[in-house]
């Protein structure tokens, strides 16, 4: 056994994090660490990180007892991380970056040429062959990630932790870095591999460990588990049906609504192709596309981030010309990357939620104390937020809650279009469930909803219309019975054979 | 209100602890008394020197929250004592010298946050422009001399007393108590911090965080003004060179010996008002105490290290253990009293 973790336990304030868990990883092999938001995984990765100290239990790497004090401390034993966002520095090369601490030097100073060799060396065992001389930064997230990969494998050598890697990756680049794990993999090296996608893990890993809420639930070789029990250990609770129980029925002839919004030429050249979008009560229009393709892009320009295009409602026109303006018509965005975008991470969850209302009644009208937290406690009840209280740091929150205090500051506004960008990336399948079944609440209350996702599933299961965005430009729109994964990744992927519709 | 109390209590403990040490060496440091109807004593005149200090660091609190921060607001005082002194010298007499010279604290501001909020200028680079400036500015108004008045209503501003309480006192115990009501009892204080911990999320939830930034920017000016027109009231005269000087420093170190962090966010006023004053009772100490003058700046800076170290967050967890450390084998002792 390369590593070996036996009765680990890590106390917070309020909180076991850790429960006498044990890990086991072996040499040449992927092993996957599964659980909900808040089981325990990350508080794992940063008792072996030494990012945290663990209050009892052991860790044995290689036959010895370590304790890593530090993450250089532990890179040193032969530990290296690799997180989802690259923790890397996009403002220099890419050879500076891969020698970064440990530059080739003659006399103190340091070897450029030899650095460059060095680096090209390093990255010719993972088949990238890219400049190195050029900014980090200039590269996609996928080499980004096998650069520091290959940086942690440098450095640490025996056992690779892996955290989200794939998150902001596609599907192509998720294949490029797969291969690049197998080749570690096979040369002996111990992978701990944290993700959601649980397609992934069946793909890539030999074993599983499930965690839940802090304590150690099954280990078990992939070969012996399928999808449905594996999300009965994360849950644990027999899960009756995934996400389809919640599917709208994809009936041709489902009834007309009636309509709320038409958005006419949004989109400028160069960003994405002017589109037409008519929006009805209780719809959900779901976005497809890859990464890049523009439909973030889309939706800032629905919602007044990017200006171009008019939209009209029942009323007359619609001024979209800020964000401001967007909410007081009636609009919210849930976005992306909701921790640069989203949350407020130093204030509670009672002002995150407040804070849309505050801003929309301005500031010489604040919202009694009393009455933002009868919201903030009435958003935490409705939406299951796991916090100790509403006065706790939004930052503090795993990502899922954080995700849901966007949606709440959203649903306190009572919007008619509602534009959820990506809502359940980074969310254990638990609150993802909980979100989609979020989704079919609000639209039976007649709220619009137009939801972005990479998870085809997920936008088949809740969308009554799917538009597929591809380089740009809207390119098809499917209604009904025509919702399905093949027809879509045919639109995606297929240049010629389907009109455009612009 | 309690709650309060305790979030001010490192700043408060350092407060009472400089002036038990100012008694030590000079033994009448507390005694107040009232002469000819206004009260005089070491206190009060910490209160009144400490006014234009306390003043900048309102303002500075509230532009620090923003995760800005102002270098202008010295030389901005310069400039609004500088146009105060030129309006009484061409008679426009004591509402006219003291409006325009709060005009120009805003026009300040109002420049400071257009290159902050609009042009999107780095805080500090955008007002080390009018800190550099500004003084040229104040030159230009004074035409290159000091400008000296005679208006008694206007030196009330500086040395006159209320209610048996030195003006300048009076005018930032005010200043700074409209403002902490201004942003707690309204959503000001949310949303300044909202912006200050992440703009473009604010922005996304319909913040208006470009007009609140040159706001904050103008609340500083004005803060600015106010510090100009006593220190101009209190010498009878306008110096374009020395008024206000390097005084934004000191504006910056009381928002940080109030526990304000220089990375925006949360904010308290009251924390940055006891932060001023401990800086002046250090100033005031130090002469009362009678150490040679060239010992000042030394002596200053050896106590505001002690100080920022005690209140670091490294030293608070260290307090924190150290006192779990001494409660944990109490029962033992307890039982022994108990057996006795």
């Amino acid at each position: 056994m390369l590593l070996s973790i036996r009765s680990l336990t890590k106390r917070f304030p309020g909180t076991l994090a850790l429960d006498d868990v044990r890990f086991d990883l072996k040499a040449g092999e992927v092993h996957a660490l599964l659980g909900e938001n808040g089981a325990g995984k990350s508080t794992l990765i940063k008792c072996l990180t030494g990012a945290y100290r663990p209050d009892g239990g052991d860790i044995t790497l290689d036959g010895e007892k370590i304790s890593p004090r530090s993450t250089s401390e532990a890179q040193e034993l032969g530990i290296g991380t690799v997180y989802q966002e690259v923790n890397l520095l996009p403002n220099l090369t890419v050879a500076q970056n891969l020698c970064f601490g440990r530059e080739p030097r003659r006399m103190g100073m340091i070897q450029t040429r030899a650095m460059t060799r060095q680096a090209d060396a390093m990255l010719e065992a993972y088949g990238l062959d890219i400049d190195v001389t050029r900014d980090l930064g200039l590269y996609s997230v996928a080499i980004q990630q096998i650069v520091a990969i290959a940086r942690a494998v440098a450095l640490s050598g025996k056992v690779l932790i892996l955290d989200e890697p794939t998150a902001s990756l596609d599907a192509r680049e998720v294949e490029m870095l797969f291969e690049v794990v197998r080749g570690l993999r096979e040369k002996g090296l111990g992978i701990v591999f944290v993700s959601h996608f649980l397609d992934q893990v069946f793909e890539l890993s030999d074993r599983v460990t499930v965690l839940r809420n802090g304590r150690h639930v099954v280990t078990e070789d992939i070969a012996e588990l399928d999808r449905v029990k594996l999300i009965e250990h994360m849950l644990g609770h027999a899960l009756e049906t995934e996400v389809d129980d919640h599917a709208t029925p994809h009936d041709d002839s489902a009834p007309k609504r009636p309509e709320m919004l038409k958005f006419r030429q949004m989109g400028r050249a160069g960003v994405v192709h002017p589109f037409d979008l008519d929006v009805r009560q209780g719809e959900v229009v779901g976005l497809a596309g890859l990464l890049g393709s523009g439909r973030t892009e889309s939706a800032e320009f629905l919602f007044g981030l990017r200006s171009g295009g008019t939209a009209t409602d029942t009323d007359g026109d619609v001024p979209l010309d800020t964000p401001r303006k967007a909410i007081a018509a009636g609009f919210g965005f849930a976005p992306e990357d909701r921790k640069t975008d989203g949350i407020v991470a130093d204030l509670s969850v009672r002002e995150n939620i407040a804070l849309a209302l505050q801003a929309a009644r301005g500031w010489a009208r604040p919202i009694p104390r009393a009455e933002q937290a009868r919201l903030a406690d009435m958003y935490i009840e409705r939406l299951d937020i796991r916090t100790s209280d509403a006065e706790k740091r939004v930052g503090e929150l795993s990502g899922g809650n954080q995700q849901k205090v966007v949606l709440a500051r959203w649903l306190a506004m009572n919007p008619r279009f509602l534009i959820l960008d990506e809502p359940t990336r980074g969310i254990d399948v638990g609150a993802h469930a909980e979100i989609l079944r979020l989704i079919h609440e609000l639209t039976a209350e007649g709220m619009a909803l137009l939801v972005i996702s990479s998870e085809l599933d997920e936008l088949i299961a809740v969308s009554d219309r799917v538009i597929v965005v591809r380089d740009r430009r809207h390119v098809a729109e499917l209604t009904g019975s025509d919702i399905r994964t093949d027809t879509i990744v045919h639109a995606i992927a297929h240049r010629d054979d389907i009109g455009e519709v612009a | 209100m309690r709650r309060s109390l305790t979030a001010l209590a490192p700043q408060l403990i350092t407060l009472a602890a400089l002036v038990a040490l100012v008694s030590v060496f000079f033994p009448g440091f507390v005694e107040i008394r009232l002469i000819d109807g206004r009260m005089v004593g070491p206190i009060i005149d910490i209160l009144k020197r400490g006014a234009p200090v306390a003043l900048l660091a309102i303002g500075m609190t509230l532009v620090i929250a923003t995760r800005g921060i102002d270098l202008s607001v010295g030389t901005v005082m310069a400039i609004c004592g500088a146009v105060a002194a030129w309006s009484i010298d061409k008679g426009l007499g004591l509402g006219g010298a003291v409006a325009l010279a709060i005009a120009a604290g805003l026009v300040a501001g109002l420049w400071n946050g257009t290159l902050v909020a609009i042009i999107g200028i780095q805080p500090i680079v955008a007002t080390l422009i009018l800190m550099t400036a500004g003084r040229g500015i104040a030159q230009l108004i004074t035409e290159g001399r000091i400008l000296t008045f005679t208006h008694d209503g206007f030196s009330w501003f500086g040395s006159g007393t209320f209610l048996t309480v030195p003006v300048p006192a009076v005018i930032w115990v005010v200043t700074g108590i409209t403002v902490a009501l201004l942003m707690r009892r309204t959503a000001l204080g949310l949303l300044v911090e909202s912006i200050g911990i992440n703009r473009r999320a604010s922005a996304l939830a319909g913040i208006n965080a470009t007009v609140l930034l040159i706001a904050v920017y103008m609340a500083s000016g004005l803060c600015a003004a106010l510090a100009g027109i006593i220190t101009a009231a209190d010498i009878r005269g306008a110096d374009a060179n020395n008024a206000g000087l390097w005084l934004e420093l000191d504006a910056i170190l009381a928002v940080v010996i109030g526990g304000n962090s220089l990375l925006g966010g949360r904010f308290s006023v009251a924390a940055s008002l006891l932060g001023a004053m401990i800086i002046q009772t250090i100033d005031t100490g130090i002469l009362l105490a009678g150490f040679p003058s060239e010992y000042n700046l030394v002596i200053k800076a050896a106590l505001v290290l002690v100080i920022l170290v005690l209140q670091s967050p490294r030293m608070a967890a260290e307090w924190t253990t150290w006192r779990a450390a001494r409660r944990e084998p109490k029962p033992a002792g307890r039982v022994q009293e108990d057996a006795q």
